[in-house]
């Protein structure tokens, strides 16, 4: 949880009974009926109680009025997570002619507290989706800013994929990705966003007129930590479906050896060259040698494996024994394929 | 390795209504039905569900039900997917799914589907896979599969696969493990595993486990309880399961176990509640631990519920 803060909303200064609001005279407030004996029964806190007492009321006789407005913020900064609330804001919202600027603002103060919370997204998209292009820079400025705080947040990558479909922005997209990068390597859903952006950006050409220069791209990442699986699973993701051009760049080749060569975190490596293997490549007398000097005591003489994709497997049932069953699979699968 | 306090969690279970002030309880408010199902299920599988009242659990989940055929989460609540599902499971565990008026939670479910084959959440639009599987597993259990366009819903759900071989809430998304249980669970009860490519998906998932043992959603992501359900029920689907560590797997879990007030957090020493209670013991449950009934992977049910559902009673 958020710890409090000065920027936070309303809900969270000193608590002002609603009872002893003028703006809330003469609504009776309603309890939640939660049935008999209830089966997950919850204790409510008083602030959270009175608030949704009030809510229930308003809701029940759909009062669309500015304190149900504001009751329905309130409602929001003691539970953001519930739909209804949601719901009738938006009712309310749509009645009064709201001001879809300000209710931007409201939901960016919602999300500083609770930025992985659904209903609030899915708000946002909605007001969003009211301004139209014109929102598109700002909604990107606004994901961006979460990730200042959680670059993963799924929420927010989602958000953003739906802005830039629905709304555009894609000029800077391939650029954001790679400042995502350059602070974290590791961080898969800026792969997936980069992804995201060469096959599906209107002005990017697609995957084949992207693949070649990103091929590079990944294998540089590679090289600086090869124990990263995101970049291996981006190279293999590059050729998709196109075995032949997969099985014939020697770039990729080359980008295995050379993490063979260096004897540490090769386990990708070493599966691209199984999977690889699979489809029929040849490799050259130096790679050969590489996998077998990565052979330990522990495995037996370098001939005991019938063949190249049998040894990787051996090597890496030692390395990653966590999912020894995994690369016996595949030791059966190399040896019943060859 | 420490074992399984069942006692103390169905305890737990029957005791979060005593947990004045909680977090936990202020925020379930609008997800009771989510909640008990978490928690009934958890009995259930402990053995232990006859220690609630069926008739008055079914009759409040009946007045969560919505004009419109839907389920909100509590009483007064709007309906939405999420607890439309949660409460015709709930119900299929007490074996009193009679209790419903089938074509009205039909016509609500089937209402949901849009153009592209997909589901949305409620009347507002939000569109997820997970709202596929919502609709799906619903409309299942209920046997009214055929009221959706099923060819659709499926052809949706393959275009949220990623280069990974896994899946995410919308076409393009990244990868995450809850949201590949949402579309395996769907693409297994509309036999339709085949759009999987196991082979690349079942790396991915068993990749997911870490050095303690436990499992995370997606990759250089924490290791969390929640996953224990998340990845093993896809593992299992595609016939995988055997690719992780188990053992590692089942000490993690039971690591996260208040072992004196009972209940089980995301991670060890983390405060416990319902949600990871329930998602630890049917991980447990998957991976074949003493003691605990079977689970349906593709259901999120006892395995005997689902074999009720379908071959009519073969266990009481």
């Amino acid at each position: 949880m958020a710890s409090s803060s000065s920027s936070e909303g309303e809900g969270r200064r000193a608590w002002v009974p609603l009872a002893s609001r003028p703006e809330f005279a003469g609504v009776t407030p309603l309890p939640q009926d939660d049935g008999p004996s209830p089966v997950v029964a919850i204790a409510y806190r008083d602030d959270f109680r009175e608030t949704m007492d009030y809510f229930r009321s308003l809701y029940s006789s759909r009062e669309l009025s500015p304190r149900s407005l504001l009751l329905t913020s309130l409602a929001i900064s003691v539970n953001p997570a519930n739909y209804t609330v949601w719901h009738f804001r938006r009712q309310v919202l749509e009645a009064l002619g709201a001001d879809w600027t300000e209710e931007l603002e409201f939901t960016e103060g919602v999300a500083k507290r609770n930025a992985k919370n659904y209903q609030l997204w899915h708000h946002r998209r909605w007001v969003a989706e009211k301004l139209g292009p014109d929102a598109a820079s700002r909604e990107l400025e606004f994901t961006r800013k979460i990730f200042c705080l959680d670059a993963k947040n799924y929420h927010a990558w989602s958000h953003r994929q739906w802005v830039l479909q629905a709304l555009g922005g894609w000029e800077d997209e391939l650029d954001y990705c790679a400042q995502l990068l350059e602070e974290d390597v590791f961080n898969n859903s800026a792969w997936n966003q980069r992804y995201f952006v060469i096959t599906k950006s209107p002005s990017l050409g697609g995957l084949n007129a992207m693949r070649d220069s990103e091929v590079d791209y990944a294998i540089e990442a590679i090289h600086a930590n090869p124990e990263n699986e995101s970049p291996w699973r981006y190279l293999r993701g590059l050729y998709n479906d196109e075995n032949e051009a997969w099985l014939n760049d020697s770039r990729v080749h080359s980008a295995c050896l050379r993490v063979l060569k260096a004897k540490r975190n090769f386990k990708f490596a070493l599966s691209t060259l199984l999977d690889l293997l699979g489809l029929g490549f040849k490799p050259n007398q130096e790679i050969k040698d590489a996998i077998t000097s990565l052979r330990t005591s522990d495995l037996g003489e370098a001939g005991s494996d019938s063949d190249l994709a049998n040894s990787i497997c051996s090597i890496l049932g030692l390395e990653d024994p966590m999912r020894a069953n995994y690369w016996t699979w595949r030791k059966q699968q190399a040896s019943s394929s060859s | 390795m420490g074992e399984l306090a069942g006692d103390k969690h169905v305890k737990y279970i029957l005791s979060v209504e005593k947990k004045k002030d909680s977090f936990e309880s202020v925020v379930m408010e609008h997800l009771r039905l989510n909640g008990a199902y978490w928690g009934l299920t958890t009995l259930d599988l402990l053995g232990k569900l006859d220690t609630v009242d069926s008739d008055e659990v079914v009759s409040w989940i009946l007045q969560c039900q919505h004009e419109s055929g839907g389920f909100g989460g509590n009483i007064g609540h709007d309906p939405h997917l999420l607890y439309t599902l949660s409460a015709v499971q709930v119900l299929a565990l007490f074996d009193k799914l009679d209790v419903l008026d089938i074509n009205k939670v039909t016509d609500y479910i089937r209402a949901l589907q849009n153009e592209d084959g997909s589901f949305s959440g409620d009347i507002w639009g939000e569109v997820d896979t997970r709202f596929s599987y919502c609709a799906i597993c619903c409309l299942a259990i209920l046997k009214r599969l055929d009221s959706i366009n099923v060819e659709k819903a499926v052809r949706y759900i393959v275009s949220c696969k990623t280069l990974d071989g896994g899946f995410g809430c919308t076409p393009g998304a990244e990868s995450h493990a809850g949201q590949i249980f949402c579309c395996v669970g769907a693409l297994a009860i509309t036999g339709s595993l085949h759009h999987i490519d196991k082979d690349l998906l079942g790396w991915w998932l068993c990749e997911r486990q870490v050095k303690s043992g436990g499992l995370n959603g997606r990759p250089e992501k924490l290791a969390d309880v929640c996953y224990s359900w998340w990845v093993l029920s896809s593992l299992i689907m595609i016939d995988r399961v055997h690719w992780i560590d188990k053992e590692k797997l089942i000490k993690f879990i039971l690591d996260c176990q208040d072992t004196e007030n009972g209940g089980i957090s995301d991670r060890p020493d983390d405060a416990v509640d319902i949600f990871h209670t329930y998602f630890g013991v049917a991980g447990l449950s998957l991976l074949e631990y003493p003691g605990l009934k079977a689970t349906d992977p593709a259901y999120a049910l006892p395995v005997d519920v689902v074999n009720r559902i379908f071959f009519g009673r073969c266990s009481t």
